[in-house]
């Protein structure tokens, strides 16, 4: 299973790739449109249809659900224990949505112009007025299932504005936004699971998809706890797996997150778009040691009353108490006057990244840089401080066992979520017919840079509501014949998958997944991680197919592939991330421009901010898979921006 | 610090387990205590033996995957899920017991590893607003006062983790399900199924195998969300009104 040492710089352009289910005319009318002019599913008709859904969180639970209520067979599936795991539990913020309740000058409009802004003019505009609109009805859809939301003394809603918007549209249920939407959607799946409308596969793991004459047809799993590899066939299948920010090994996804379902999907002929528009978040609780397995997120709000700052001079080791203030470097204060410490997501991080690279980062590493409540204490008082931000003080504290009311917290940047995913047209189907991706497990929306609370809205836009209309026009208007179990292509993709469970078994090396996947993610950070270069990317490139080689030849799974065994599970992961990492660093190397979450050092202004390239890189970048390490063709599908004006930002 | 582990080792279901005990060396401070268990897993892989099976993923403390019984406690010495307890709680040469959650109701599957599927059955019998997407109403079109909001917000925090069946004497899921209830039972939106909820949610509960309540109150004590044992009694008087009512 080792891969030749192709030049994977050689890729070539081939075709554009063109959104053909995305209709013309006004942008606010194209989503009414598109529905009408979808055939409609006889609902006598629907219980005949079976659609796999891969993966329970928001996108995946909303969607299979919905689905199911609406007469559909639905056979689902989620690694976890039960489907109410799936990570979009752990989403702390809020969720967007432009209901005007604050009247404060909110409109859908407004949600889209911010969304296509916000990603850097690199997302398709009909998909983002689209999420807009729909926005409004996940709120109402919600609180109707009885998520507890935020609530005013008067019993309507709270909101508040998040990441630096001027309006007030982010809706919230503490600082468990996501946990709460998610069970939402789980227990109406639970409904429809009780109801023997979805057969729920939990523990189960999706190794390959089947394409049978060119549709999708089904999927290959297998069952954590038996090992059993079976083929489960249907009518379509939904990827809603997930982003791959795990390909970092350090980042604030769910350790088994993960992306083997949308990697093997692009194997079998699903374009991967903008793999390289990956997104970094500021205020992560720093390393401890090289035991370090994942990172935690704090709320990105401790930036409105914490200073941040490092010491003036390289390796100074003193406590933060013992520095004094003309001693400090307040940098972001100090080079951005008018935002402060409330700089956009990316800027903060390459911010913290160049003051550590400089040898001025604090705590263990040197990775690290200061975010200091004195200040805020000071003015508003230990009250009113503990008020605000308690909990998240006392998980820090938890973690770190530093009291953060007495030092100040130290935080660092860490990936946290990925714009790129799959390519889909205007109906979330990919490339290949019969294959949708909904959720992060897409590309669609974000563009380059995703806004704070619009991940928790994009989930359940289309789980809810977009799927299920554009699926039932696929179903509507491609019947089909039955895929017998034994069709060749099934049987291939089977013995693929069992082949390399046999392998990864059967090799007996000297070296763990995880240790693999440690190296892995060291290397994507430093050369695909905060800022990306020319030299940077072209080394990466030249190590990962030796790395690859290395994994093939030096790989050690302990145990038989008949129980549960996590090591060959992580083995698996590790496995398909060496070959994406390739593709990411690819992606970063041919966008020799900076846009959102993408940093180019060879890219920016002379002021240091991200300097975008419209009239070359305006197009979201679709790769083809040509064959195991084989050089990628790249089709580019061109944006066109007739509703928002490009502009280039600067927050200086 | 090092460390003597007495770790449940079980390979299957209907295998018998025992206790195997593990020495780890250069224990960090800072470490978790699912990183404690990593390094010694990755010792395991290199020395050919099998790893220590666990259930974890967001090591977050919120989605509830992981648990473990820890010297006798669910979830270790802290009020916390096994994930974010730390290996600071502990001191050099103590002697760790790690056992899984003992429950009838939650069969082992392998070493550390159990069943806690019944969870599942008891929400898809009851707990749940039937509200089809599509179906909803303008959101504002039903105020809810602000206590029922925060009274809901508090139940619906439960993470479904199992430290409450776990720690039970009698392995009764009433925390669990109480939870459940009182979130949607306090709402308005809750109101139409309000009593075939709780009766159904119940019965499923009894079916699955979980014990009576008989108020010893440990599962409130070990809970890392903090759920109150007054949910149990609300629970009651739920249950006790809707048999009234006779639905």
């Amino acid at each position: 299973m080792t891969t030749p040492h192709g030049s994977y710089l050689d890729y070539r352009t081939g075709e554009p790739v063109v959104d053909t289910k995305a209709p013309d005319g006004p942008v606010a009318e194209r989503w009414n449109r598109r529905r009408f002019e979808a055939k409609l599913v006889n609902p006598a008709n629907r219980r005949k249809q079976t659609v796999i859904v891969v993966g329970t969180g928001l996108a995946g639970g909303a969607a299979g659900a919905t689905l199911a209520e609406q007469g559909y067979r639905v056979v689902q599936f989620c690694y976890q224990d039960s489907p109410r795991r799936a990570h979009s539990i752990a989403a702390q913020g809020g969720i967007n949505a432009a209901k005007n309740y604050r009247n404060d000058g909110d409109s859908v409009r407004r949600l889209f112009y911010d969304t296509v802004k916000g990603g850097d003019f690199r997302a398709r505009e009909s998909n983002v007025h689209r999420l807009a609109e729909v926005s409004v009805e996940i709120i109402d859809q919600c609180v109707a299932q009885g998520v507890p939301f935020a609530r005013e003394y008067g019993g309507l809603l709270d909101t508040r504005s998040f990441g630096g918007v001027q309006v007030s549209r982010t809706f919230y249920a503490r600082g468990q936004t996501g946990q709460q939407l998610l069970l939402g959607a789980y227990q109406a799946l639970s409904r429809q699971i009780a109801a023997g409308n979805v057969e729920m596969h939990p523990r189960t793991e999706m190794l390959d998809l089947i394409v049978v004459d060119g549709r999708a047809r089904g999927i290959v799993a297998r069952d954590l706890i038996t090992g059993r590899v079976d083929t489960h066939l249907a009518d379509a299948v939904v990827l809603a797996t997930g982003g791959y920010g795990n390909v970092f090994f350090l980042s604030t996804n769910a350790k088994n997150s993960n992306a083997t379902a949308i990697w093997r999907a692009h194997r079998r002929g699903a374009y991967f778009a903008n793999p390289c528009f990956t997104q970094i978040h500021p205020t992560c609780i720093p390393r401890s040691g090289d035991h370090q397995s994942k990172l935690t997120l704090m709320s990105e709000s401790l930036r409105n009353d914490g200073r941040i700052w490092v010491p003036k001079e390289r390796g100074d080791t003193r406590a933060p108490g013992d520095i004094p203030e003309d001693e400090r470097d307040y940098y972001l204060e100090r080079a951005y006057p008018s935002f402060g410490n409330l700089v956009p997501r990316d800027i903060a991080s390459r911010a913290a990244k160049t003051v550590c690279d400089e040898g001025r980062g604090v705590g263990p590493g040197g990775q690290g840089v200061y975010l200091d409540f004195a200040d805020a204490i000071a003015r508003m008082g230990r009250p009113a401080v503990e008020a605000k931000y308690g909990n998240l003080f006392e998980m820090y504290e938890r973690i770190t066992a530093e009291d953060p009311y007495q030092v100040p917290m130290r935080i660092y940047p860490a990936i946290h979520y990925t714009m790129g995913g799959l390519w889909v047209d205007y109906d979330l189907q990919t490339t290949i017919p019969g294959l949708f991706a909904i959720g992060e497990a897409n590309f669609s929306d974000h563009g380059a840079n995703r806004l704070g609370a619009s991940a928790l809205m994009q989930g359940l836009a289309d789980g809810y509501f977009i799927l299920p209309s554009t699926l039932a026009d696929f179903l509507a208007r491609h019947p089909h014949d039955e895929v017998p179990a034994d069709h060749p292509a099934v049987t291939e993709a089977v013995f693929g998958v069992t082949d390399r469970l046999y392998q990864l078994l059967s090799n007996n090396g000297d070296r763990t997944p995880d240790s693999f996947h440690r190296e892995l993610g060291e290397l994507l950070w430093d050369e695909c991680g905060m800022s990306r270069s020319d030299s940077g990317l072209r080394k990466a490139l030249d190590r990962l197919p030796a790395l690859r080689e290395e994994f093939w030849r030096r790989i050690k799974v302990p145990g038989s592939g008949t129980e549960l065994n996590q090591s060959l599970e992580k083995a698996n992961r590790v496995a398909d991330y060496l070959e994406l990492a390739e593709l990411m660093c690819l992606d970063a190397l041919h966008r020799a421009e900076s846009c959102g979450g993408h940093f180019r050092e060879e890219s920016q202004t002379p002021d240091g901010e991200a300097e975008r390239h419209d009239e070359e890189y305006t197009y979201a970048a679709a790769w083809e898979f040509t064959g195991s390490g084989a050089a990628p063709v790249l089709h580019k599908e061109h944006l066109v921006f007739h509703d928002v004006h490009p502009t280039q930002r600067s927050y200086a | 610090m090092n460390l003597t582990l007495r770790i449940w080792r079980q390979t299957g279901p209907d295998t018998e387990g025992a206790m195997t005990t593990y020495e780890v060396t250069d224990v960090s401070p800072d470490m978790s205590f699912l990183e404690m268990l990593d390094t010694l897993n990755e010792d395991l892989i290199l020395r050919g033996e099998e790893p220590v099976a666990f259930d974890h993923d967001c090591r977050e403390g919120i989605c509830g995957a992981c648990g473990m019984v820890i010297n006798g406690n669910a979830h270790g010495p802290e009020r916390t899920t096994t994930c974010q307890l730390h290996m600071r709680q502990f001191e050099d040469g103590d002697v760790i017991d790690i056992e899984p959650w003992r429950a009838a109701a939650f069969p082992v599957v392998k070493d550390l590893v159990v069943d806690r599927s019944a969870f599942d059955r008891i929400i898809g019998s009851g707990g749940y607003v039937t509200a089809p997407t599509g179906s909803a109403p303008e959101a504002h079109a039903t105020p809810v006062p602000k206590a029922a909001a925060d009274t809901a917000f508090e139940h619906a925090e439960c993470i479904g983790c199992g430290a409450c069946v776990a720690a039970c004497p009698n392995g009764s899921a009433m925390l669990f399900t109480s939870a459940k209830v009182v979130h949607l039972n306090t709402l308005p939106q809750g109101g139409p199924e309000r009593e075939s909820r709780v009766l159904d949610m119940v019965d499923t509960m009894d079916d699955e195998g979980f014990g009576g309540c008989t108020n010893t109150g440990m599962c409130t004590t070990v809970c890392p969300k903090g759920i109150p044992m007054s949910s149990i009694t609300t629970m009651n008087r739920e249950y006790l009104r809707a048999l009234r009512k006779g639905v």
